[in-house]
C-alpha cells in the first residue's frame, strides 16, 4: 500500500516541462531530481516529500523519449503517478524503471492537490483519505505488474536470462 | 491486416496479430544518441551480458549536444564512443554524422518493412519508408541490445486520406501540422497513423519524412506510408541488404478514417506552446520575431534548404533577426554547397552551422532569452523547448520561416516574392 500527498497537474504535461533538455548533459538521477518539473512548477522540488503522489489529466509525459523524465520524478520522491492517460513512451519508461503508474479518470476528477490518497497497486484500488471516496484504476497485463514488482525491466530481464 | 499489423505479424512469426495484442518482436535496427545512449549503456551493463546481440543492427549517433557544447556533454559523448568501439556497432563521428533521423535513411540503415526502435521519440520518421519505426526509452533499448527483441502492444490504425493537389508553398509540414491541430496532440495516442491519398502519392520523400517525423506529436506510435516508386528510387542506391515491401489486406480494419481535401489548404503556423495550436498563415496577425531556425530532423533535408533558398535568394535577413540554418547531415550540407544554396544563405545574412540538433531542443547554437520569439521548422514548441521558459517558439514550414526572416515578422513568402 502506497500513501501520500497529492501534487496535481493538467493536460499534456510534456517531458521538456518535467526535465528541460539543458539538464540532459548528465544522467545522474539525484542531479536530475533537482530540476524535476522545473518547466511547469518551479516550486515542486521544494514542496515534494518522499512518498508523495503525482496526479495529472490526460496525455501525461508527451514529447521526447528521455527516460530522464520518469527517473527525475522517481528520484524526487514521487511514489506513484495517476493520470487519465499517459503518452506511450513515458508509459513504457515508467514501468521499465519500476515507477508505478495508473490510469484512472475518476480518481483524477475527484482528488485535489494537497489531499492524501492511498493506492494498492495489485488491485488498482485508489482511496481518497480526505473524502473517503474509492476508485479503481485500469488493470495492466500481468507481466507489467511483475516488472514493477521486480523493480524494473532490467531486473525482470536478468532473472529471465539466468533461467 | 493493416500495413503495420502485417509487418508485426511477419516479424513475430504469426499468421495474424490484432490491435491490443502483446507480442515480442525481433528488431532490424536499434538506435540511440548521445543523450539516451549513456543511460542505455548503464542499464545494459547491469544485465550482465557482455556482447550486444548483433552489432550490425545497432547504430549510435552523437547529434544532440555535438560538437560537444560543454564538459558534461563531452563526457557523455566519450562514454558513448567507447561503448560503440568496444561493441563494434555502427557509429558516425562528427565529420560523417548528421541528425540521426536524417542520417539513418540516407545511409540505407533503415529500409521498407523493417521493425526499428530507437531511444528517441522521432524514430517514427522512418515510417516514410514503409518501416514500422517507433521511439522508446533507454531501458527498452538496453534490453533489446542484449536480446534483439522487444515487447509491444499491436496498435490500432487510423487511416488519413489526403485528396487534392497541394497549393504553392504548402508542404508535408503543413499537412501534418493541420492534421495534428484537427485530431489533437493525443488524437492518435497508442495508434498507428497511415497516410494515403493522391496528395501523398505526389509528395516527395523529404515531405514524407517530415510528416512521419511528427506522428509522435499526435501521440502516435508510428506514422507510416506505403513504399511506392518514390520510395524505391530513394532506397535503390542505398540499400545494402534485402528488404520487403508489405501491402495491407483489402479487408484491413481501421479504427477510424479521416479525410481531408488539401486543395485550398494554406501554410500552417503552430503557436506556442503546442503543435496542435495551429492557424493558417492568413490568420497569424502581426508577430515580430527575434530568431529563425531552419533545420532539424523535421525539416533539415535538401528539399527544405532548396525551398528556403528560393525565398532567401537576393534578399536580406531583417536587421533585428538572427537566421540560423542547420543542414541535417554532412551529405545535405555538401549537396547544398554544390547547389549554391549555402552561398544564398550567407549572402542573405544567415548563419550556417554544421549538422546538429543544437537549438531544436534548447541545447546550444541558438538558445532563446526570456521574451524572445522564434519561428522554427522543428517539431516541438513546448514551454522552454529552445531556452528560457519565457521564450516562445512558432512552428512552420521552411518557406514561411525563411520569409519571416526577411520580413522580421511571421509572413507568407507570397508577400515578399513576386510570384515566382
Ligand atoms: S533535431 Fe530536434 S527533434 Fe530531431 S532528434 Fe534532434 S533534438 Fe530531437
Amino acid at each position: 500500500m502506497i500513501k501520500g500527498k497529492v501534487h496535481k497537474y493538467g493536460d499534456n504535461v510534456d517531458t521538456d516541462a518535467i526535465i528541460p533538455a539543458r539538464y540532459l548533459n548528465v544522467s545522474e538521477v539525484a542531479e536530475l531530481a533537482l530540476h524535476c518539473m522545473e518547466g511547469l512548477d518551479s516550486n515542486f522540488v521544494k514542496k515534494v516529500n518522499p512518498g508523495d503522489i503525482m496526479l495529472a489529466e490526460k496525455n501525461f509525459g508527451c514529447g521526447s523519449s528521455r527516460e530522464h523524465a520518469p527517473l527525475a520524478i522517481k528520484a524526487s520522491g514521487i511514489s506513484c503517478i495517476i493520470a487519465k492517460s499517459f503518452a506511450r513512451i513515458f508509459f513504457r519508461n515508467a514501468i521499465n524503471i519500476g515507477l508505478p503508474i495508473l490510469e484512472c479518470t475518476e480518481a483524477v476528477d475527484n482528488v485535489r492537490s494537497g489531499q492524501t490518497i492511498a493506492v494498492e497497486l495489485s488491485s488498482g484500488k485508489i482511496m481518497n483519505m480526505d473524502s473517503g471516496k474509492e476508485f479503481t484504476a485500469q488493470a495492466y497485463p500481468q507481466f507489467m505488474y511483475e516488472i514493477i514488482a521486480e523493480g524494473g525491466l532490467i531486473e525482470y530481464t536478468k532473472k529471465r536470462l539466468e533461467r | 491486416m493493416t500495413l503495420v499489423e502485417k509487418i508485426l505479424a511477419t516479424h513475430s512469426n504469426m499468421k495474424k496479430v490484432k490491435p491490443g495484442q502483446f507480442i515480442s518482436v525481433p528488431v532490424d535496427m536499434l538506435l540511440a544518441n548521445d543523450i539516451t545512449a549513456p543511460i542505455a549503456i548503464k542499464e545494459f551493463s547491469r544485465l550482465g551480458v557482455e556482447k550486444v546481440f548483433n552489432p550490425e543492427k545497432i547504430v549510435i549517433i552523437p547529434d544532440h549536444f555535438t560538437p560537444n557544447k560543454d564538459i558534461a556533454s563531452a563526457e557523455q559523448a566519450k562514454t558513448v564512443r567507447q561503448f560503440a568501439r568496444l561493441q563494434g556497432v555502427n557509429y558516425f563521428e562528427v565529420g560523417e554524422m548528421g541528425i540521426e533521423h536524417v542520417l539513418l535513411p540516407e545511409k540505407g540503415l533503415v529500409l521498407p518493412g523493417d521493425v526499428v526502435i530507437g531511444a528517441d521519440s522521432h524514430t517514427c520518421t522512418y515510417g516514410a519508408l514503409g518501416a514500422f519505426a517507433t521511439g522508446m526509452g533507454s531501458t527498452d533499448i538496453a534490453v533489446a541490445m542484449a536480446t534483439g527483441n522487444i515487447w509491444m502492444k499491436v496498435p490500432s490504425t487510423i487511416k488519413f486520406i489526403y485528396h487534392g493537389i497541394l497549393p504553392q508553398w504548402v508542404t508535408g509540414k503543413d499537412l501534418i501540422l493541420y492534421t495534428i491541430s484537427d485530431i489533437g496532440v493525443d488524437g492518435a495516442l497508442y495508434s498507428a497513423m497511415e497516410f494515403v491519398g493522391p496528395a501523398i502519392d505526389s509528395l516527395s520523400m523529404d515531405g514524407r519524412f517530415t510528416m512521419a517525423n511528427m506522428a509522435i506529436e499526435a501521440g502516435a506510435k508510428v506514422g507510416i506510408f506505403f513504399a511506392d516508386g518514390n520510395t524505391i528510387d530513394y532506397i535503390k542506391s542505398r540499400a545494402m541488404r534485402p528488404y520487403t515491401i508489405y501491402q495491407p489486406d483489402k479487408d484491413a480494419e481501421y479504427i477510424r478514417t479521416v479525410e481531408y481535401d488539401v486543395s485550398t489548404l494554406e501554410p500552417q503556423v503552430a503557436f506556442p506552446h503546442s503543435p496542435e495550436n495551429t492557424r493558417p498563415i492568413s490568420k497569424v496577425g502581426d508577430i515580430k520575431i527575434d530568431q529563425v531556425l531552419i533545420g532539424s530532423c523535421t525539416n533539415g533535408r535538401l528539399e527544405d534548404l532548396q525551398i528556403a533558398a528560393r525565398v532567401l535568394k537576393g534578399k536580406k535577413v531583417h536587421k533585428d533577426v538572427r537566421c540560423i540554418i542547420i543542414p541535417g547531415s554532412q551529405k545535405v550540407y555538401m549537396d547544398a554547397l554544390k547547389e549554391g544554396l549555402i552561398e544564398v544563405f550567407i549572402e542573405a545574412g544567415s548563419v550556417v552551422s554544421t549538422p546538429t540538433c543544437g537549438p531544436c531542443l534548447g541545447g546550444h547554437m541558438g538558445i532563446l532569452a526570456s521574451g524572445e520569439k522564434c519561428i522554427s521548422t522543428t517539431n516541438r514548441n513546448f514551454i522552454g523547448r529552445m531556452g528560457s521558459a519565457e521564450s516562445e517558439v512558432y512552428l512552420s514550414n521552411p518557406a514561411i520561416s525563411a520569409a519571416s526572416a526577411v520580413a522580421g515578422n511571421i509572413i507568407s513568402p507570397k508577400e515578399i516574392i513576386n510570384n515566382r
